[in-house]
C-alpha cells in the first residue's frame, strides 16, 4: 500500500491489518515514554489546504511518536495565497525530501491528483465532501474495540446522523461499516442526503425518533450552521427537533449503544445534551484512537520496521 | 503566381455527395473544382486510395481563444487544428477578451483567419454585450459585417425576456441564434453530470434539468417570435426528444452534438482529471444512446467539437476549479466513426453539409462537382490509429482520448484551392 486516498481503496483484509496494528500503536501510546524509533529519517509533510487543528495535531503527533520528522505546511501562511499552483506547491515541497504527504484539502479528489506530482506516499487527511479514511478507521476501531473484536460490526444498526451531502466523514464511514457487515441508516433532511444512493447498501430515516430506540451506534455528525437553510429546514429549531440529540432521545437509547461525534461539536445545534453526561460517548476516546489510527497508517505506508516499536527502543 | 495556376488532381477517392457516391478523381484549378472523371492528369497528384472525398468538414463550434487566451490556442494553431480534422471553415466563439460583441472583434478574428490561410475563419457574434446576458449587442452593424450566428456560448442567456428580445432582433435580420443552455441557478459550482459517481466522489452535480428546462424555454420563445434557433452540444436524452417534438411541429431549431458526448461516460471522472471536466458535462450511456439516435434520425442536425483549448497550468488544479472543456478539432472524424455507425454520406451529412447550411456558408458543404468550391477533405474510416497528445498541432493538449485508438483519419485538406494538409501533416 503506497497511498491511502479513500477507504474504497482498503481491502477488508488491510483494514483488519490497519486496525491490528493501531492495537500495537495504542499500547505503545500508554507506555511512560511514548515514543519509538520506528520512522526515524522519514520526513512527514503535513500540507493543510484548509484549516484543521486538530486533524493537522492527530496526524503530527502520531508522526512524532513514531519519531518521523514532521513539515508543516498550511496554506493560510503560504505561498497559495500567492497564486503558487497545487502542482508547484507539491513538487516544492517534494524536492525537499519528503517520504509522506498528508493532505488536507477543500476540494474533492485533490489528494489523489496530488499523487502525480510527487514519488512519496500520499495520506488523504480529508478532501472536500469525498473522504477521509482514517476518520472511518478511527471510528471503526472505536467501534469495534468498544464492542468486542472486529466481527463485533456484522449485524450492528448504525444510525449516522445529520448532514450526510456534504459529508466526507459519511461517505467514508458509509463505505467502511458496510463493508464490515454493519447495517447503515442515513437520518437527514432529504435536501441533505446525496443523490443516487441506491447502490451505497444504506437504508434512510427522516427523523431521529424512527431509529433512536434500536442503534447499537449513533453516529451525530457536525451540521453546520450555514448548511439549514440548505436544508430546506425553515429554522434551526425545525432542523433541531428532528435531528439533534437531546436530553430525552439520549434516555431512549439501549444502555451499550455507543454515542459519537468526529468533532467540533456544535452544542445547541446537533448536540443539545452534555456529552460528558452520556454514558455511552466515545467522542473523546475517538480522539484517542485517532493518533493510534494514524500512527498505524503512517507505519504501515512508510513501510516502518517493527522491531523499532518495542519496549526499550532506544529514540 | 506559378501555384495559384497549378492544378491539384485528387486521384482514386470516392466521392460523397448527397446524391451519389462514386469513384471519380477530382482536379482543381485556380480554387475550382475544374474537372471530376477517370483518368485526369495535374501538376500536383494526391493520392485518394481507399479515402472519400467530400466537401470539407464545417465546424459549428470552436474556441480560438485569441484575442485574449493566445498561451491556449491562436487563431493561427487552431485553424492547422481544424485542418489537420479536415475542416475547412470553423466558427470562432465570442468568449474572448475582447468579447465578439462589436465590429471590431469580429473583424479582427476573420482578419486574422485570413492571415493564417489554414480554413476559413468564421467570426459568431454574442448575443448581448460581454455575454453578460443583459444588453443586446449591435446587431444590425455585426449582421452587415457578415455575422450569421450569435452566441454567448460558455452562459446561457438566463433572462427570458432578453433571450425574446434578441430573438425578435434575429428573425427580423434572419440570423440564427445559438445558445448554450444551462440554467444557471441550477448548476452553480457543479463539476460533473449529477449522477451515481458524482454523489460518491463528492462534488456539485449538474443535472439534466438544467439543460432542459432551457432547452424547453427556448422553443416556446421560438414559437413566440419565429427566429432561427440553434442548440449547441446537446447532451441529455431529454433534450433530444425536447427537440424531436419542435421538429415535428415545423419549429425553426437546429441542434449539434459533440464527439465526447457520444463518447465518454461520466463516470471517466472518478480519478478525478480535470481533462474529462466538460460543459455540458459528460453523462450516462442512457444519454448518449438517445444522443445517437437523435443524430441517426435527423433531430441533431450536425457534430460540432466545442474545441476548447486549455493551458496545461490550468488542468492541472482540482476538479473544481480546473476550466471545462477538451480539444476536439483533430479527433472528431475518428471518435464519431469509431463510437457510431454512419455511412460515408452520414459523415458528410453531420460534419459538413448540414452545418455549412446552419451557419450559412456559401462557400462551403457544397457538392464535389465542377465549377464548385474547392473547400475539399480527402478521408477515409479505415486507418487505425493512436491519439497522442503530444502529436497535436493545437497549442493546448487537453485531449480526453489520450492514448485511445480511433478508426478514421483525414489524409488530405484543401481550403480555397490549396493544399493545406497533405498525408495529414500540415503545409504551413
Amino acid at each position: 500500500m503506497k497511498h491511502l486516498l479513500s477507504t474504497h481503496d482498503l481491502s477488508v483484509e488491510q483494514m483488519i491489518s490497519l486496525l491490528e496494528t493501531a492495537d500495537y500503536m495504542s499500547e505503545i501510546n500508554t507506555r511512560s515514554i511514548s515514543k519509538v524509533p520506528a520512522l526515524r529519517g522519514k520526513t512527514v509533510a503535513s500540507v493543510f489546504f484548509e484549516d484543521s487543528t486538530r486533524t493537522r495535531l492527530s496526524f503530527e503527533t502520531a508522526a512524532k511518536r513514531l519519531s518521523a520528522d514532521v513539515l508543516t505546511f498550511s496554506a493560510a501562511s503560504s505561498s497559495v495565497n500567492k497564486g503558487e499552483s497545487l502542482r508547484d506547491t507539491i513538487e516544492t515541497l517534494s524536492a525537499m525530501g519528503v517520504d509522506a504527504f498528508v493532505v488536507r484539502h477543500k476540494s474533492s479528489g485533490a489528494p489523489q491528483q496530488i499523487t502525480q506530482w510527487t514519488n512519496a506516499s500520499v495520506l488523504n487527511a480529508g478532501d472536500g465532501w469525498h473522504q477521509h479514511p482514517t476518520q472511518a478507521l478511527l471510528d471503526t476501531y472505536t467501534i469495534t474495540r468498544s464492542f468486542g473484536q472486529l466481527d463485533s460490526m456484522k449485524g450492528r444498526t448504525i444510525a449516522i446522523v445529520g448532514d450526510i451531502k456534504h459529508s466526507r466523514v459519511a461517505r467514508s464511514d458509509i463505505d467502511m461499516f458496510t463493508r464490515l457487515g454493519a447495517e447503515v441508516i442515513l437520518v437527514a433532511p432529504s435536501a441533505l442526503l446525496p443523490s443516487h444512493i441506491e447502490n451505497w447498501g444504506v437504508t434512510t430515516a427522516s427523523s431521529i425518533d424512527e431509529v433512536i430506540n434500536s442503534v447499537d451506534v449513533l453516529y451525530m455528525l457536525r451540521m453546520q450552521r450555514e448548511r439549514i437553510s440548505a436544508s430546506n429546514m425553515p429554522s434551526l429549531r425545525e432542523y433541531s427537533s428532528h435531528y439533534a440529540l437531546t436530553v430525552e432521545r439520549a434516555a431512549r437509547l439501549s444502555p451499550h449503544a455507543l454515542v459519537m461525534h468526529p468533532g467540533p461539536i456544535n452544542r445547541g445545534i446537533e448536540m443539545m445534551v452534555d456529552p460528558s453526561d452520556l454514558p455511552g460517548s466515545r467522542i473523546l476516546q475517538q480522539v484517542t484512537n485517532g493518533i493510534a489510527v494514524r500512527m498505524a497508517v503512517l507505519f504501515t505506508l512508510l513501510g516502518g520496521d517493527l522491531t523499532a516499536t518495542a519496549t526499550g527502543g532506544t529514540v | 503566381m506559378s501555384s495559384a495556376t497549378q492544378s491539384i488532381v485528387i486521384r482514386g477517392a470516392q466521392i460523397v455527395n448527397p446524391d451519389a457516391v462514386f469513384l471519380a478523381d477530382v482536379r482543381i484549378v485556380n480554387g475550382i473544382i475544374e474537372a471530376v472523371g477517370e483518368n485526369l492528369q495535374g501538376d500536383l497528384v494526391l493520392d485518394g486510395t481507399g479515402c472519400y472525398i467530400s466537401s470539407g468538414f464545417v465546424d459549428l463550434h470552436t474556441h480560438l481563444r485569441e484575442p485574449g487566451k493566445e498561451e491556449a490556442e491562436t487563431i493561427e494553431s487552431g485553424s492547422r487544428a481544424a485542418a489537420l480534422g479536415g475542416y475547412t471553415a470553423v466558427v470562432a466563439m465570442p468568449n474572448t477578451d475582447p468579447a465578439q460583441d462589436n465590429v471590431a472583434t469580429v473583424l479582427f478574428v476573420r482578419e486574422r483567419g485570413i492571415e493564417a490561410g489554414l480554413c476559413e475563419v468564421v467570426p459568431s457574434g454574442c448575443i448581448t454585450v460581454g455575454r453578460l446576458g443583459r444588453e443586446l449587442v449591435p446587431y444590425d452593424s455585426l449582421s452587415r459585417v457578415g455575422v450569421t450566428l450569435f452566441t454567448d456560448d460558455g452562459n446561457g442567456v438566463q433572462d427570458a425576456h432578453v433571450m425574446q428580445r434578441a430573438l425578435t432582433a434575429a428573425a427580423r435580420l434572419g440570423v440564427t441564434l445559438a445558445q448554450h443552455c444551462e440554467v444557471s441557478a441550477l448548476t452553480e459550482g457543479a463539476v460533473m453530470h449529477d449522477g451515481a459517481c458524482c454523489s460518491s466522489m463528492g462534488v456539485p452535480g449538474w443535472p439534466s434539468e438544467a439543460e432542459e428546462q432551457m432547452v424547453r424555454r427556448d422553443i416556446a420563445l421560438v414559437r413566440l417570435t419565429g427566429a432561427k434557433m440553434h442548440f449547441l452540444h446537446l447532451s441529455t436524452a431529454g433534450s433530444v426528444q425536447l427537440v424531436r417534438d419542435a421538429k415535428a411541429e415545423g419549429l425553426p431549431v437546429t441542434a449539434e452534438v459533440t464527439p465526447h458526448h457520444l463518447s465518454l461516460l461520466d463516470e471517466m471522472l472518478l480519478g478525478f482529471d480535470p481533462i474529462f471536466k466538460v460543459n455540458p458535462p459528460l453523462r450516462t450511456a442512457e444519454d448518449i444512446a438517445e444522443l445517437k439516435r437523435g443524430l441517426a434520425d435527423g433531430t441533431i442536425d450536425a457534430v460540432a467539437t466545442d474545441h476548447a483549448p486549455h493551458a496545461g497550468h490550468t488542468k492541472e488544479q482540482p476538479l473544481d476549479t480546473a476550466p471545462p472543456g477538451m480539444l476536439g478539432l483533430e479527433t472528431a472524424l475518428g471518435v464519431v466513426n469509431t463510437a457510431l455507425t454512419l455511412t460515408a454520406q452520414q459523415i458528410a451529412q453531420v460534419m459538413s453539409w448540414a452545418p455549412a447550411r446552419i451557419a450559412s456558408l456559401p462557400q462551403q458543404g457544397r457538392p464535389i462537382a465542377v465549377g464548385e468550391p474547392a473547400n475539399i477533405s480527402v478521408w477515409n474510416t479505415t486507418d487505425v490509429w493512436t491519439v497522442s497528445r503530444h502529436d497535436l498541432a493545437s497549442r493546448s493538449n487537453n485531449t480526453p482520448y489520450h492514448g485511445m485508438e480511433l478508426r478514421g483519419r483525414v489524409r488530405h485538406t484543401i481550403y480555397n484551392g490549396q493544399v493545406v494538409v497533405q498525408e495529414g501533416k500540415a503545409l504551413k
